[in-house]
């Protein structure tokens, strides 16, 4: 051995200087091992796999457009009198964050295309968070091993609010103090402390010379760190747990089918990036997103016609103004022991957004108790073949979207020529009987959409050719699957209703009867996929089929 | 005459009648402006004018007004309201009104001005109210930022921070006032016609009023800084927006990106 008289000289010598250089990186930070665990991950492809992709983007764009409004943005509430470019508002009062806002609006360069951009992805971020969230939700990719970054994502959502929330606030125009002032009665409303929070919050009494500062700390520093943070531990565990797929032939738990991270994915994703880039660069181009210099500086007294919060608040604003004054002649606004009860506030804030986090965080536990599934799952439920859980969804999407419809009642009333009060009378109405109603309808369309996926499956597509057959009858021809199309039609699960256990004692106790009484009402009503058997039968004889088919007809002709 | 007959193909005669001619046009043109200017800056109408306001109204406007303008179950009393209120209703369609309805609608105007002249004098002979406002006060020359100020105080919240509008009860609505003449904005304002309040002078002095109407026409005219205002209507037409334009077209995109495998 040679090595042996020069015991320092490398195995191994790249050819190149390029390649000397990785050697050299590769030997102290190992990266080559790591990305060949890393280039191998392998990725299913399907469009609405990529939500969560757009809210990490929309992330990085607002992470590189927000520093940029770091450089020009003044959180100061000191005041001062407009000296830029924009006459509407020469001379006018204003604080230093407003007149800041308005600085970098019309007289920074690329100001206002940043500002745009900034805001235009931040509203694209929490909706594609939240449509990545319906997409993980309706495919029942929270159930083990995922439940724990369901709840991670569930904390994004609400980061990603609060995100917004502090952000919208910050250029302290009209609009985003009357934001301000909705939140402090909000917080003002609640019992004993309430009071005290929003002094403490504000530095005295609203508005007070604090709360622009403050709101700005949290907006660059506290919520985006721990939005950060969360991102990489939610990162982390997909590449734990391995992307979920929807189910086809050879996809089981036990595999992923798609393509690896490296070359193919690593592409895709980062053209994908620019893409987004350049989709929300259009838009914040083209069409202006809160038009600051409209709304003028924040004055307590003035309240705009048309002041709404951005739109993934809208629905407690909403459920505010659903919210009556009085039921009958109750006042909902209560005077106890000489203290005002404002429930008026404090119900339709609290209460509907309480219970629809509730229920978001909790449910993967709700539906595993109730189906008593231990196992891991890694094939997605299409919807419709959960039909229980589809429909608990969309009631819960109703709900929300009619508190959502409820913040523009009135851009509704004057843009569709209806009374303001009817629309209200109306949504209060669907308020209550929204979800149940939308829970009926979605149950039974995923019911009956199985049915037809059992109906393909047994009898093939309908062509639409007529045949006459010798003896004068007309039949239509149905065309048979082929055996892949076929696979995603009965490959499903459908679990059947779960009676009540006894548990180690021998005593079915009362916890184990609601479970059980819940898993009937969970999968009483199920559509099975077709068997084996069932298959043969319809048509393991190529020459009879058009014999089931005649069959089929003639039964029903007998009714 | 000889002379003239002998002179008229003098070289520098076109000339002289080309001078002729521009300044009788030009003379009778300043005389008439001036009769115009004096018209509109007076409140006293002329006899004829009420007498014939008085029969257009016996045919158009009595059947709900009644007769004398006196009021009636179907329409109010309109002794006392005023040129501005007539040449505010009529001129901007709203009256004589199409339907019953919560409010009056704004639809293209069925008398011309000099018919709304007259109905506005006829009006206003049957007791003392708002006239119309006078050419200083609608130069649009005023402070706007003033203006903006006012606007905000006292009008945005029906009218919307940037004019666009907004709902108010039972089908009510206060219109966006893009495209409004800033006679009739200075004229609601005096009149405070449908659901809107009475700002007089004593509430907005007139050189306030011609404040706001700078304000309105400034913003009108500067257009959306931004790009497209998607109806100036704040966060919901921008919610709208991004959700079904902006994820629309990533959707699309992610569709794209992966429709060549699987």
């Amino acid at each position: 051995m040679s090595s042996t008289t020069t015991p320092d000289a490398p195995a191994f010598v790249a050819k190149t200087s390029g390649g000397r250089i990785t050697d050299f990186v590769d030997q102290r930070v190992g990266g080559s091992g790591i990305l060949r665990e890393f280039g191998r991950k392998v990725f299913p492809d399907h469009w609405s796999f990529m939500f969560g992709e757009v809210a990490l983007y929309s992330f990085v764009i607002l992470l590189l457009s927000g520093t940029f409004l770091t450089f020009f943005f003044d959180p100061s509430m000191a005041e001062t009198h407009y000296s830029g470019s924009y006459t509407p508002l020469k001379n006018v009062e204003m604080s230093v964050a407003y007149s800041s806002s308005l600085d970098i609006s019309f007289d920074v360069r690329g100001g206002m295309f940043m500002r745009q951009v900034h805001h235009w992805s931040a509203l694209l971020f929490v909706a594609s968070v939240s449509v990545h969230m319906l997409r993980v939700f309706f495919t029942g990719a929270f159930r083990k091993p995922r439940e724990l970054n369901w709840v991670v994502g569930s904390v994004l959502l609400i980061l990603s609010m609060a995100a917004g929330f502090t952000g919208y606030s910050l250029p302290d125009d009209l609009l985003s103090g009357n934001g301000l002032r909705i939140i402090d009665g909000v917080i003002k409303s609640i019992p004993v402390i309430g009071t005290y929070t929003s002094f403490f919050l504000f530095g005295g009494e609203f508005p007070g010379t604090m709360i622009i500062s403050r709101l700005y700390m949290l907006h660059i520093l506290l919520v985006p760190a721990l939005i950060l943070l969360m991102i990489v531990m939610h990162l982390f565990m997909v590449v734990v747990h391995k992307h979920t797929q929807y189910p086809g032939p050879g996809r089981n738990d036990g595999n992923v089918v798609g393509y690896p991270l490296g070359p193919v994915y690593a592409a895709k994703a980062g053209g994908f990036f620019f893409i987004v880039f350049g989709v929300v660069a259009l838009m914040a181009a083209f069409f202006t997103i809160n038009p600051i210099w409209n709304y003028g500086p924040y004055d307590p007294s003035p309240v705009s016609a048309g002041t709404q919060p951005d739109w993934y608040i809208g629905f407690v604003d909403g459920a505010l103004r659903l919210m009556p004054g009085t039921i009958g002649d109750w006042k909902v606004e209560q005077i106890w022991f000489g203290h005002m009860f404002t429930f008026n506030v404090l119900l339709p804030a609290l209460v509907p957004a309480g219970i629809l986090f509730t229920v978001m965080f909790t449910y993967p536990w709700i539906e595993r108790w109730i189906t008593k599934d231990n196992r891991e799952h890694h094939v997605l439920d299409r919807p419709r073949n959960a039909p229980t859980r589809t429909a608990i969804g969309m009631a819960g999407f109703v709900w929300y979207s009619v508190m959502w419809a409820a913040a523009g009642s009135d851009l509704i009333a004057t843009h569709f020529h209806v009374a303001l009060n009817d629309v209200t009378y109306w949504l209060r109405a669907l308020f209550f009987i929204g979800p149940i109603i939308a829970f009926f309808v979605t149950k039974r369309v995923a019911l009956a959409l199985q049915r037809k996926d059992r109906e393909i499956a047994l009898h093939g597509r309908e062509t639409g050719r007529i045949v006459r057959l010798p003896h004068g009858e007309f039949i239509e021809v149905h065309a048979p699957l082929d055996e892949y199309k076929r696979y995603k039609l009965v490959g499903f699960e459908s679990p059947v209703p779960l009676p009540a256990v006894p548990n180690e004692h021998g005593v079915v106790d009362r916890k184990e009867k609601r479970r059980a009484k819940l898993s009937r009402w969970f999968f009483e009503d199920r559509v099975a996929p077709a068997t084996p058997a069932e298959l043969e039968a319809a048509h393991g004889h190529h020459g009879a089929h058009e014999a089931v088919e005649a069959a089929a007809s003639e039964k029903t002709l007998s009714h | 005459m000889k002379a003239l007959s002998q002179k008229r193909r003098h070289p520098l005669a076109a000339i002289a009648l080309l001078l002729m001619g521009l300044l009788v046009t030009g003379g009778l043109y300043a005389v008439a402006t001036t009769v115009n200017q004096a018209k509109a800056d007076t409140t006293t109408y002329s006899a004829s004018d009420v007498e014939e306001g008085g029969k257009l109204f016996a045919a158009n406007c009595a059947t709900c007004h009644g007769m004398g303008a006196s009021g009636s179950q179907s329409g109010p009393s309109l002794v006392g309201v005023g040129a501005a209120a007539v040449d505010f209703q009529v001129g901007t369609g709203r009256m004589p009104m199409q339907m019953n309805g919560p409010q009056a609608q704004q639809k293209p105007a069925q008398f011309n001005e000099e018919q709304t002249k007259k109905l506005a004098a006829y009006v206003a002979s049957l007791g003392p109210g708002p006239a119309i406002p006078e050419a200083g006060v609608l130069d649009e020359k005023g402070d706007a930022a003033k203006g903006g100020e006012l606007f905000r105080t006292n009008c945005a919240m029906c009218h919307n921070a940037a004019a666009a509008g907004g709902a108010l009860t039972r089908g009510k609505f206060a219109p966006a006032l893009a495209g409004v003449s800033g006679q009739h904005i200075y004229e609601a304002m005096v009149t405070g016609p449908q659901n809107m309040p009475v700002f007089n002078d004593a509430n907005i002095s007139p050189e306030g009023k011609r404040d706001i109407i700078t304000f309105l026409k400034q913003i009108e005219s500067n257009g959306s800084p931004g790009g497209a205002d998607l109806g100036a209507l704040g966060p919901v037409s921008e919610g709208l927006f991004v959700w079904i334009a902006g994820l629309g077209v990533i959707i699309a995109f992610t569709i794209w990106l992966t429709s060549r495998t699987s």
